[in-house]
This record gives structure tokens, sequence and C-alpha cells, in this order.
């Protein structure tokens, strides 16, 4: 099958219910996308498709042939993109495993919202699971990168 | 008996064969980090091409454990710190695992305040496993039970002041001029206007003696230490690049998926493996002690086979258990006196005697890790060693268990730690179940592979919080006092059965079951009390969980003392303040979080407050939940949170290790339960074993005590107080006492 990664065509063999998630971490070797479930409980595995924030690991990668697949490597070349900048302004991070997920999950809230309250950073953020407990790091990190994007012009996405 | 040298003693003489140091590695075959520190390790040793520092340190912080054990001789070995290349760059090595608390960061500030380099220069990497990394206290390279900042505070300030003695040295030399008249500046040695780059007399430096003696900074002079400091992790865990152990990848690779006993105890009879077979991308099944594997080149393949298998396991005895049993079992117990572990005066007289006694029965259950991160291992076996790539809080155990499983020395075993995504104590096992197990499986198959746990493998696998049941009875004086106090503790030990139990087992006390009951402060102002244990044994494996003994402890000890304030009719804070002895720590944290939260203010309607203070890993830590309960959930709205953890390296970690804590510890007083029906744990993933979400986060607002006395942990003591204050707020709002966890209030 023929995915569009990061604006990279990849053609890969995978049987037709491989989830999206094992084809970009095993096939095709992008490993920032995280497995932390596998049903669309805990969002380590967010990655955007056409926009969208999807769980990779219930979505079986034929479902994204043809669509445009971003993963955290493609958010930005160098880390930049204004939820990287507030996250690492904000020193959310700890073990870091889950991050790449919950910065997926709020790049494509400030994409919809680019000034969400903390009720629309409930509802976006709720999918993905932190046991490290960043949250309030998180919530601060995504009202400064709504201002770090308005600054910027206000592009997210 | 509790003895008070037991805390950070408790592992420390289980070097009983301490290996000899590692040799220079020098493979073929490994690139980028691995060579750069097999070279650095090289160098280290004939101290050449750049300074390394050899550190020579005395295992000073060592304690003797057990009267009349045999005393060890802690063997001196070089401890290798800090890199300096020519270039300027300085490379710290970090012997210490990065699994979320901050170590990636704060124990460089802690070389570099001496060393007086330029923090904008500094990078880290994990050291390999070797005797030069071993824990100070507990003589083998670990991660754990909060020491990490304290137990090498000393060791890294001393490496970071001996390189820059040896760099100021060597520049002098050069200048020809008097080493005294020249300072340290920014990774440079400045003498009048003249600046010589460290990294262009690190060479020269490596070649002179070491000094006999280094002079640290007063801490008046820190300018490092103590400041607000960004992690130097963030970077590469905000754009998918920091390398954790589910993402490493070797040449020729295999992913295996192990299928696992469904009961704890149960033995495989057969297993029959040809609809495995069959799953295109499966390379082999193999059998190992732990079950069966499959192989496969990826993951799907892998989890597609294992689930494939068609398995005939001998379920045995524990097949009958459900947690009812094991609750009715261990209240049977609890209502008869344990093994003692802390004993004054006479409990039973007293308590007959009194006229008003406080009872009550407190119960919480099996919890797991749940770390983000799934289990694994990856393992290459090759003529010379093994190799072993993998996130562990538990090197130097590792290395042992890996040692036994393929009859090699422990320096044979190479340990390449990633980063942790998570830890909390699953991934420091004694046992090493998920690297002996990966090792097994290379060694069955004679493949480089890759073993990944699911979800459901982690939520069955075991290795759990225990589950706890505590009697408490209280006996009160007319003016509210407690005069007697017992404290009967039941549950399984976390170290029986592994190698550290002569150590850490005392006269029939497992000293982690009693943490935080049989040294608790308040015992000092009631003349009889008695704080005893029933150790029972189960199939199920449990482990240390965030906070260990504290983890139950706190949650009882602190919520029975509120409802001897309720029954003394008395302020909780104040009854608190007058049982504590008046230089107590808990004091000083209890006050500055009373201040800061308005304790006694009026608070909005259909909310309440609770306070818990506890001492764990030697900080002190008070907390007061603010909440409210709506449609039979409990929400916290806010906490505040005083800590005193002696002097402080970076106070963002602390702010971060306790809201960590907290988020940790709710996620269990709200949600976390693992039950058992048949001898089968019940929940198997994130749906039904419950963490807690970000919209459930409450404000946490964390406040340090300015302290300079004895420096404890931060990664742990944020954990205990928070179940016991939002129990007591509950009760503050409702007036029903909730002894179980998860908190049900509907």
């Amino acid at each position: 099958m023929k995915l569009v990664v990061n604006g990279q065509p990849h053609e890969v063999d995978a049987p037709a219910d491989m989830p999206l998630l094992w084809v970009l971490r095993d096939l095709i070797g992008l490993t920032g996308t995280k497995f932390g479930c596998g049903m669309a409980q805990c969002g380590a595995c967010t990655v955007h498709l056409d926009g969208q924030p999807i769980r990779s690991c219930v979505m079986p990668a034929v479902a994204a042939a043809g669509k445009a697949i971003t993963t955290i490597e493609g958010l930005s070349k160098d880390g930049t993109h204004p939820v990287q900048r507030a996250w690492q302004e904000t020193d959310v991070v700890q073990c870091g495993y889950c991050q790449s997920g919950q910065i997926m999950s709020a790049a494509a809230l400030l994409a919809q919202k680019p000034q969400p309250s903390d009720a629309d950073i409930d509802t976006a953020m709720a999918g993905n699971l932190c046991r490290c407990g960043t949250y309030q790091r998180i919530r601060s990190a995504v009202h400064r990168a709504a201002e770090l994007a308005k600054e910027g012009g206000g592009h997210v996405a | 008996m509790w003895r008070e040298d037991m805390k950070r003693s408790d592992i420390a003489m289980h070097a009983e064969t301490p290996s000899p140091p590692n040799p220079p590695l020098e493979r073929e075959g490994l690139k980028g980090d691995g060579l750069e520190r097999r070279r650095f390790l090289k160098n280290s040793a004939l101290a050449a091409g750049g300074l390394v520092i050899a550190c020579f340190m005395p295992v000073a912080v060592r304690r003797a454990l057990a009267e009349g054990a045999p005393a060890t001789k802690a063997p001196v070995s070089p401890n290798a710190f800090i890199r300096i290349a020519p270039d300027n760059s300085v490379t710290i090595l970090l012997k210490h695992s990065e699994m979320g608390q901050g170590v990636w960061t704060s124990l460089p500030m802690v070389v570099a305040e001496e060393l007086g380099c330029d923090w904008s220069t500094v990078r880290v990497e994990h050291a390999p496993a070797a005797p030069e990394y071993a824990h100070t206290a507990f003589g083998l390279q670990m991660t754990g039970g909060s020491t990490s900042t304290w137990e090498s505070f000393d060791q890294l300030r001393t490496a970071g002041a001996m390189a820059r003695t040896l760099l100021i040295a060597a520049a002098a030399a050069k200048l020809g001029v008097n080493a005294v008249e020249c300072r340290a500046e920014k990774g440079h040695v400045v003498h009048g206007k003249r600046r010589i780059r460290y990294g262009d007399v690190a060479d020269a430096a490596a070649k002179l003696p070491m000094p006999a003696d280094v002079k640290l900074k007063e801490a008046k002079d820190w300018t490092i230490i103590g400041k607000p400091t960004r992690r130097l992790d963030s970077l590469a865990k905000t754009t998918g690049t920091a390398e954790f152990g589910i993402d490493v990848k070797r040449p020729d690779m295999l992913v295996a998926v192990v299928a696992r006993a469904p009961v704890f105890g149960a033995k495989l009879r057969t297993f029959d493996a040809t609809k495995a077979k069959a799953v295109a991308g499966v390379v082999d099944v193999v059998q190992v002690p732990s079950g069966v594997a499959v192989l496969a080149k990826h993951f799907w393949a892998a989890k597609k086979g294992r689930d494939a298998l068609v398995l005939d396991w001998d379920e045995g005895a524990f097949a009958s258990v459900t947690t009812a049993s094991l609750r009715e079992e261990y209240r049977r117990r609890a209502a008869t006196a344990g093994t003692p572990a802390k004993v004054a005066g006479d409990v039973e007289s007293a308590l007959k005697a009194a006229g008003n006694v406080v009872e009550g029965v407190y119960e919480v259950p099996f919890l797991a890790h749940a770390p983000m991160e799934p289990l694994n291992c990856t393992v290459a076996i090759g003529a010379d060693g093994c190799d072993v790539w993998t996130g562990t809080q538990f090197q130097g155990v590792d290395q042992m268990n890996v040692a036994k499983a393929l009859g090699i020395k422990p320096e044979q075993v190479r340990i390449h730690t990633t980063f942790l995504g998570g830890g909390f104590g699953r991934r420091a096992n004694p046992a090493s179940d998920f690297i002996a197990e990966a090792v097994q499986v290379a060694k069955a198959s004679k493949r480089t592979v890759k073993v990944v746990w699911t979800r459901e493998d982690d939520i069955h696998g075991g290795y759990y919080r225990p589950m706890w049941t505590s009697r408490l009875r209280a006996a009160l004086d007319k003016d509210g006092k407690p005069t007697a106090w017992s404290h009967t503790i039941v549950g399984q030990s976390i170290i029986e059965g592994t190698p550290f139990a002569s150590a850490m087992i005392k006269d029939g006390i497992d000293a982690t079951s009693v943490e935080g009951a049989a040294d608790s402060p308040y015992l000092a102002a009631i003349p009889a009390h008695r704080v005893d244990l029933h150790s029972p044994t189960s199939p199920v494996t449990v482990l240390w969980w965030r906070s260990v003994g504290h983890s139950h402890t706190a949650f009882v000890v602190e919520s029975f003392v509120d409802e001897c304030a309720h029954a003394a009719k008395q302020d909780p804070l104040a009854y608190r303040r007058a049982l504590l002895p008046k230089d107590a720590r808990e004091r000083r944290a209890l006050d500055l979080a009373a201040d800061k939260f308005g304790w006694g203010n009026p608070l909005p309607d259909g909310h309440a407050a609770g306070l818990a203070v506890h001492q764990s890993f030697d900080s002190y830590v008070a907390q007061i939940a603010e909440v409210s309960v709506a449609d039979g959930k409990v929400r916290v709205h806010r906490v505040v949170c005083a800590i005193d953890c002696g002097p402080v390296v970076n106070p963002l970690t602390v702010e971060a290790q306790m809201q960590s804590g907290i988020a940790y510890g709710l996620s269990a007083a709200l949600h976390g339960e693992l039950t058992l029906k048949s001898g089968r744990i019940e929940q198997s993933n994130f749906h039904d074993y419950v963490a807690l979400r970000l919209p459930e986060m409450p404000k946490v607002e964390v406040h340090i005590v300015p302290s300079t006395d004895k420096m404890g942990g931060c990664g742990e003591p944020g954990t205990p107080p928070i179940a016991p204050a939002v129990g007591n707020a509950l009760f503050a709002l409702t007036g029903k006492r909730l002894r179980s966890l998860p908190f049900r209030v509907a």
C-alpha cells in the first residue's frame, strides 16, 4: 500500500489489518509515535490524518492510504512548532513517552480553536493519558502555544 | 524491630560478590553513542584523549547493616562522570536512569556547579553499567528510593571540583603562571585578561596527577544549584527523537510477544503453535520458563501469532481465589496480633481502661504501576557476552540476573540504558523479570530479539503494589489525647523471596511493610503503642510501587489521626501539631501548607478541605486538598503542597515531582484497583484500570520550606499524603469516613 507520511511517499507491504501505528513504527521506522494501550484509550499514538487527530493504534493503515499523515517528526523540522516551543518553555515533559501524542492533540486543538478555553483544553486533551501527571503544565503550555502562534501569525498546523 | 538506620542501608550490603571493575570494552559493530561510551571508558583507564575524571570515592555513606554481618570491603573503583572534548563540549555521564524525575538535568547541575563550565554546552548520556556507577549507599547501580540527588551530591560535586582543579593547573602551566592566580569561568580558565578554553587544556589536564583534596564551594556561592533550571531532555522529548527501549532497532532483530500464565502460579502443560506459525510475518515460536514466545518481523505479526497460540495450562490451586476471599482472610488475620515491629507500654490494658476508643479497618487494593511505555527489552547474545537495550532502574541487579541465566560473568552483560517511559518501581525488579525473560527468548531462538509487552500483558503481569488491610485502635484520654495506639498490618512482603530478604527482613519484619507506620512521628507522644505485622504469602508477585510502604501507611495513619481528632472534637491541624514533637519537620511543612491554603477560611458552598502530612524518603510533605462531590464523583479542585526536602538542587524539578506524585496518588485514590476472580486479574487496560486524566487534575500549588536540614528525595514523597488529604476532606464534607481505596462516594 502507498502512504504519504510527513509529505514523503512510502510503499509498504503490510497485512490489511495492521494498524497505522505499527506501520509507522516497525515498517517505516518513525518511532516518535508511541504504543501505550492498543485500544484508543491513552492517546500516545495520536497522529494527524488530513489535519484531524486520530488514534493510530486502532486505525488500519489501509484506511490512511491517500490521506496526508502527519506524525510528531513532521510537525516541524527542528522542534519549533508553537506547541513544541511552548512545551519546552513550560518544562512540561517528564518521562516524555506520552508527549508526542499530547503535542499532536494540542496542535490539532489549536488549529481548530486558536484561543482555547480551559474547557476546550479539557475536552481535547482528555483522551491523552500521562502517568507522570504533567497535566497542569500541559494546560499552561497549551495557552502559551496559543500566544506563540498568535505572535507568529496564527499558524499552528 | 524497627531501626532508624534501616531506610537507607536496606539494600546496601547486597553486593555480596562485588563484580571486578569492567575492563575497557572495545567491540566491533557499535556506532554512535555506544562506541563513544566505550572509547570513553577506555580513555578513563588510559587517562588520555581529553580529560576524564576518574573520581575515587570511598563509599562513605554506605552504612553497616545487621550486627554481626561480615564487614564488606567496599571496592574503591573509579567513577567516571565527566568528559571534556577538544571542541570544548562537556558530556556528563549519568549513572542514574532518567524516567521522568529529572535527574538528566538536576545531576548535571550539581557537576556543573563545581566544574565551572558553560551550562549551554552541557550534554548528557546514560552511563554504561559498571561498578564505577554503583549507588553510594546501596552498592549497586540503580535508580530508586528517591535517593539519586542526595546519594550522588557530594560525589558529583567532588568530580566537578577535581576536573576544575586539573584544568586550572594545566592552563596555569601553559601560561607559565601560578594556578592560584587563575579562576574558572564558563568553560574557560581565566588569568588576568587571558582566557583558555577547557577543551584546549583537557588533554594536558588528563595527564596530571589527581588532586589529593579539593575544596567544594559553600552554599552561599552556588550559582546553579538552587536555581530554577529547565530540562535538558525537552527538545528530544518534544520532537519524537528521544529513544526509549521500545524504539530500539538492531540489525536482524525480530520482535517477540510472549504468552504468559493466565493465573498466578499456573504451569504450562502443552501448547500448539500451528496457527501461530501460519500468521504472515511469524518467524519462530519458542518455549521459555515464563511461557511461549512468538517471534516475528514486526510487533503486529508477533501479537497476532501470540494470540493464535493454543495453550493448555495447569491453573493450580490459586484458580479458586477471588478478591473477596482474600479480603476475608486478611480481615481475619488483622483481628489477631502479628509479629511486633514497634512496641512500647501495655496497649491492651490501656485500651480496656479507656472510656473513648476509636477503631477502624482500612483496606487498599493491588495496583499495577502501568507506566506509559509498556515493558520491553532488546537482547543480542554474542560470543563475548550479552548486550541488553532497555529502560531499567536496576542495572546492577540486571547484570547479575542476566549473567546467571547465561552462565557468564556480570561484566559480560553490557546494559545500554535508554530513556524510561516511566518507572514508578516497576523497572527495578529483583528478579529482572522482563529482562531475564527477553534473554531467555534470545537464548532459545538464537536471535537478536526485542520482547514487547502489550498493555494487557502489563496489567496481568504481576509485580503489583500489594493489597493491604490495617486494623487500628486508639484510646483517648479526657482531653482527646491518645494514650494507646494499636496498628495491625496485613499484606504480602515485597522483599521475601528476593535476594534482598536477608538484609531487609529482620526479626520477621520487612521494613518496607511497616515504614510510615512503625516510625510514625505521632508514636513518641503516645505512651502505649504497638505496630505489628502479618505477612501472608501468595503466588501473586508484588513489588515496590511509587513510595513503597508509604503508599498504604500514610493513607491509614493520616486518616486515623483525623478520626482521633474528630473523636476528640479538635481541629485536625491543631490536633496534629499538638502530637508532633516541637522541632518536627512535619510541623514546618504543615504550617506552611496551612498558611498558603488559608486553613480555616470559609470555602465555597459544597466544598470542604482535608489535610495530611507524611515523611517518606527523608522529605516531609504536607498537603491540603479542597474537594466537592457531584453526581457521585469526587472532584479535587485544589491541592496546596508544602515540602521540606532539605537543600534543593532544582526547584522546577521539586515542583514537577510534587505535581506528579499527587497525580499518581490521585489515580490510586480515585480509580486504581486490581481485583481477582478465579485467580485472574479482572482488569486489562486503561478502560477498566483507570488513571487520572487531564480534566481531573487539580490546581496544585507547591511551596518549598527553606531548609538546610538533611537532604531528602522528591520522586516519591509527593504521593503518600494525597489519598488521606482527600479522604479527610471527604469526611469533612459528608461526615462519612471512607476507609478503603479507591474512594467510592456513590
